[in-house]
């Protein structure tokens, strides 16, 4: 005999993800004109990666594959993969990585839901400390060859390629006493962020303001995330501004609107509770500045995020909201 | 005072359905074959059977007497003859059986006489004693006492008036204040007067605008404070708590009353059954009661209490495909249990169900922490821990975050998009929990009654010591007196000096005794009272262990004795 409710909100976990995919869309498109299909193709490897890895641990598992496959929560985890990953990196690279992050980050925690990584960001992680070359070469903005792009994926020689993010390219500069005005002149830099990333950027938040339109996610930690990472630079930039670049700028370069909507927003290792979610995500922030400035590795959301996710249970049990009824005692 | 209108958090807006039923006016079902009236109204106490099978019965008159503080009285609800007592299931999620009183119509449905006239001048505790005999409880589903929950008739500042009814199909309550408002009025005034507040403020969905307007006309030829107040349709905006708080702002915790808070809340239907009985004199026989779903014909019907359910559906015509019935509304109601129940004065509502009405759920999935569901909380609870720990069995953190706070509006598994049933792991919790409590009640009295026991026991014995010890100073003093009679002076002086003596002797013999008998029992306490063999055993088992050949037995036997009797 089933019990109350009998009806139920015709929402499913597929359709939530499906939101968090058209969302990427947007940014996507951006991505395309300005850094060339090659994303594309990467989109499609780590899809196709985090699908097989998926299907098989399941199996494994002796779980319903179909179930749970079709849930889309393995191609948004490997779509995020895609896109924190330069466009050009090998693809066995990419494949390890987001098998890494399904098979391990993920289904050996228990699968979806009770995994306490990020498993883009673990991944991410993972890769640049296990290939830090590779995860480092960027093509420049306007480098929309996709023919270049698939030979340097699958197996090219990654001698022919510059670049650097722009974050990357102002830690290397001020490193050797630049300042950041005389960096910033760099071709690698646009108006205010990194030259083709700003747009992409724009893309992300037109995702986000989707995804909150759709109620997958609530303001707190993109505002928080923003608002903490608007604050710190603005901080460090008033006390000199030869040395640290523009809150505008930190807020439009590197995986910071990324970030923003679509990595700290990840509900499963994150936190929960309204009050939590503005600590997790301040948290991130300031922790993925102060790597950025002064850590070893040119964007440190990554590592924040998996820092900030430790904390996450802690930071859930502190949060918790009052109960109805419950209030002012 | 009401400024405006609060808000509580969460709720869901489920599709309503409201109009399949809403649209007729309510009838009146026609007579069954049988009625089963349950003695037992709600899950609080059942009323004494003062009928018999075979008795003739008249409609009105009473079957069942209240027998205790929480009880009320149950009439028969058509003049008939009682065929038989019997268990039989109840409209309850429990499927459990209750003693229901079978009558058969005569089809005359002749009411009792006499009838006693307006009872509105009364004093007040007339009016309540004759609630309870008029078996008039909440209609709202609970089937709470009104003459208890009206309370000491003082504190009390607003009667809120509850017409919400938030539950999608539901359309009993909003038909009766279409159609009865005046009569509805007229017995918030009553309710008014008995709990002794201010002011009354009716709560009705904004979803019902001819049951506010005729309720605001009602109200507009009554002499009295009245507000007829529209309330945002958000689901579960009829809670009783909830509507309280949208009303007055005032947020009621878990354990308390609405009466805590200077506020007392009925149902509409209540307020119209209190209007009958005291004015009327009507005992509480019939309800109206919605009938939906996949049927031909949805409406209200007024039907007497104890049809059976499958008899009322007949007469919307449940169509084919039908294959379960519930009983409330989708959000809270339940599945009727095995077997035709017969209405109870809380059931509001009977909905056909079809698999394509009322598809199954689809099969759960993980919880992705998602938060819908603390979105969705009425009572802004964390509805994935609390899952989280009811699925791990850990009821101790369940109870920290706050299970019992949880109404089971299922608020939370009606958004869960990994279409988790949420409400059955809290029933689930909240039942391991009553049950563990129970068992440690039980075990607390059995450990008090083995105490009591002993003390029992010993201080049996020390009496009996003294009596013994007493006996034997007495038979000293005796004797020493008999000698001393035998030394030939029989006279009364010299008796008394020795006497003494032999007293104070006695004594001391007495609380040496005593204490040797302590000694003993604190000593060999577990050897007391043995049966022979038990003794030959412990024999046995002393003599291994002097022998040290078996250290192990010996200590078993022994520990068993104190059981033996
Ligand atoms: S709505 Fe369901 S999936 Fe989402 S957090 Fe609540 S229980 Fe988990
Ligand atoms: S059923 Fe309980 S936990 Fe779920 S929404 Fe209602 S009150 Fe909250």
């Amino acid at each position: 005999m089933l019990s109350s409710p009998f009806v139920r909100k015709p929402a499913s976990v597929q359709q939530v993800m499906l939101t968090v995919l058209v969302a990427l869309l947007p940014a996507v498109a951006l991505y395309v004109w300005q850094f060339g299909p090659g994303i594309v193709a990467n989109l499609l490897i780590a899809s196709i990666a985090a699908v097989a890895g998926e299907a098989f641990v399941l199996w494994l598992r002796g779980k319903p594959v179909a179930i749970y496959v079709t849930d889309l929560s393995a191609v948004v985890t490997g779509w995020l993969i895609a896109l924190t990953f330069p466009t050009i990196i090998p693809a066995w690279i990419l494949v390890l990585a987001t098998l890494l992050a399904i098979i391990a980050v993920k289904h050996l925690y228990g699968g979806l839901g009770q995994n306490p990584f990020n498993p883009a960001m673990a991944a991410f992680c993972l890769m640049i400390v296990a290939y830090p070359s590779a995860m480092s070469q960027w093509p420049p903005a306007g480098w929309t060859d996709l023919g270049t792009h698939l030979h340097l994926i699958f197996g090219g020689s990654l001698d022919a390629v510059t670049g650097a993010t722009p974050l990357d390219a102002l830690r290397t500069g001020l490193r050797g006493s630049a300042t950041v005005h005389s960096v910033r002149t760099g071709e690698a830099f646009g108006l205010f962020g990194g030259r083709g990333w700003e747009w992409i950027g724009i893309g992300y938040v037109l995702g986000g303001l989707f995804m909150l339109w759709r109620r997958v996610i609530t303001w707190h930690l993109p505002t928080a995330f923003l608002v903490a990472m608007a604050i710190i630079a603005a901080l460090f930039w008033g006390y000199d501004p030869a040395r640290f670049a523009s809150p505008l700028f930190h807020l439009a370069s590197g995986g910071t609107l990324l970030a923003a909507f679509f990595i700290v927003t990840d509900p499963v290792s994150g936190a929960t509770t309204p009050r939590g979610k503005l600590i997790f995500a301040t948290g991130v922030a300031v922790l993925a500045y102060l790597i950025r400035n002064f850590g070893a590795y040119p964007d440190g959301i990554a590592f924040a995020v998996l820092l900030m996710n430790v904390c996450v249970p802690l930071i859930d049990m502190k949060t918790q909201p009052p109960v109805f009824g419950h209030k002012g005692q | 005072m009401i400024a405006g209108l609060f808000r509580f958090n969460g709720g869901v807006k489920p599709e309503t359905h409201k109009n399949e039923s809403a649209d007729t006016p309510i009838r009146t079902a026609p007579l069954p074959a049988r009625l089963l009236v349950p003695l037992r109204q709600s899950a609080r106490t059942t009323a004494r059977c003062i009928v018999e099978p075979g008795q003739k019965v008249l409609k009105g008159e009473r079957i069942g007497e209240p027998d205790d503080a929480l009880s009320t009285a149950v009439h028969a609800p058509t003049s008939g003859t009682v065929i038989g007592i019997e268990l039989h299931t109840m409209a309850h999620a429990s499927g459990l059986g209750t003693r229901c009183v079978i009558i058969e119509p005569d089809g005359e449905d002749r009411w009792i006489e006499p009838r006693p006239g307006d009872l509105s001048g009364a004093p007040r505790e007339e009016q309540l004693a004759w609630l309870r005999d008029c078996g008039v409880v909440g209609l709202g589903g609970a089937t709470f006492p009104s003459h208890i929950k009206v309370g000491r008739g003082t504190g009390i500042d607003t009667l809120v008036l509850n017409g919400a009814e938030c539950e999608p199909w539901i359309t009993c309550d909003d038909r009766l204040m279409r159609e009865r408002a005046d009569s509805i009025l007229a017995g918030a005034v009553l309710l008014k007067s008995l709990v002794g507040a201010q002011r009354i403020v009716v709560g009705i969905e904004d979803n019902k605008p001819e049951a506010i307007a005729a309720m605001e006309q009602a109200a507009g030829a009554l002499d009295a404070d009245i507000r007829i107040t529209a309330i945002p349709a958000i689901y579960p905006a009829g809670g009783e708590k909830q509507l309280i708080r949208v009303l007055t702002g005032i947020e009621i915790p878990h354990g308390k009353l609405g009466g805590d808070f200077g506020v007392q809340c009925f149902n509409v239907g209540t307020a119209h059954a209190v209007h009958r009985a005291i004015v009327h004199g009507e005992p509480l026989i019939s309800r109206v009661v919605t009938l939906t779903g996949n049927v031909a014909e949805a409406g209200n019907v007024e039907a007497l209490i104890g049809t059976p359910i499958a008899d009322l559906l007949e007469q919307a015509g449940p169509r084919e495909d039908t294959d379960r019935i519930l009983l409330g509304g989708p959000m809270m109601g339940f599945e009727m249990p095995q077997g035709d129940v017969p209405l109870a004065k809380g059931s509001n509502c009977v909905i056909a169900c079809s698999p394509a009405l009322f598809p199954p759920p689809p099969p759960e999935m993980n919880c992705i922490r998602c938060g819908a569901c603390a979105r969705a909380c009425p009572a802004d609870l964390q509805p994935f821990e609390l899952y989280w720990f009811s699925r791990a069995k850990n009821f101790g953190k369940a109870q920290e975050y706050h299970l019992f706070d949880c109404i089971e509006c299922g608020c939370c598994a009606y958004v869960c998009p990994s279409h988790i049933r949420l409400v059955d792991y809290y029933r689930f919790s909240k039942s391991e929990i009553w049950a563990r409590e129970r068992d440690k009640a039980a075990a607390d009295a059995a450990r008090d009654r083995f105490e009591f026991r002993n003390e029992r026991q010993e201080r049996e014995k020390r009496e009996k010591a003294e009596r013994l010890a007493a006996k034997a100073a007495a038979t000293k003093a005796k004797l020493a007196e008999s000698a001393q009679a035998g030394s030939g002076d029989k006279g009364g002086d010299g008796e008394a000096k020795p006497a003494a003596d032999d007293a104070k002797a006695a004594l001391i013999a007495a609380a040496l005794e005593r204490a040797k008998q302590q000694k003993a029992q604190v000593q060999a306490k577990n050897t007391d009272n043995l049966s022979p063999a038990q003794a030959a055993q412990v024999d046995a088992a002393e003599a291994r262990r002097n022998g040290a050949t078996d250290a192990e037995a010996a200590p078993d036997t022994p520990k068993e004795a104190p059981e033996q009797n």
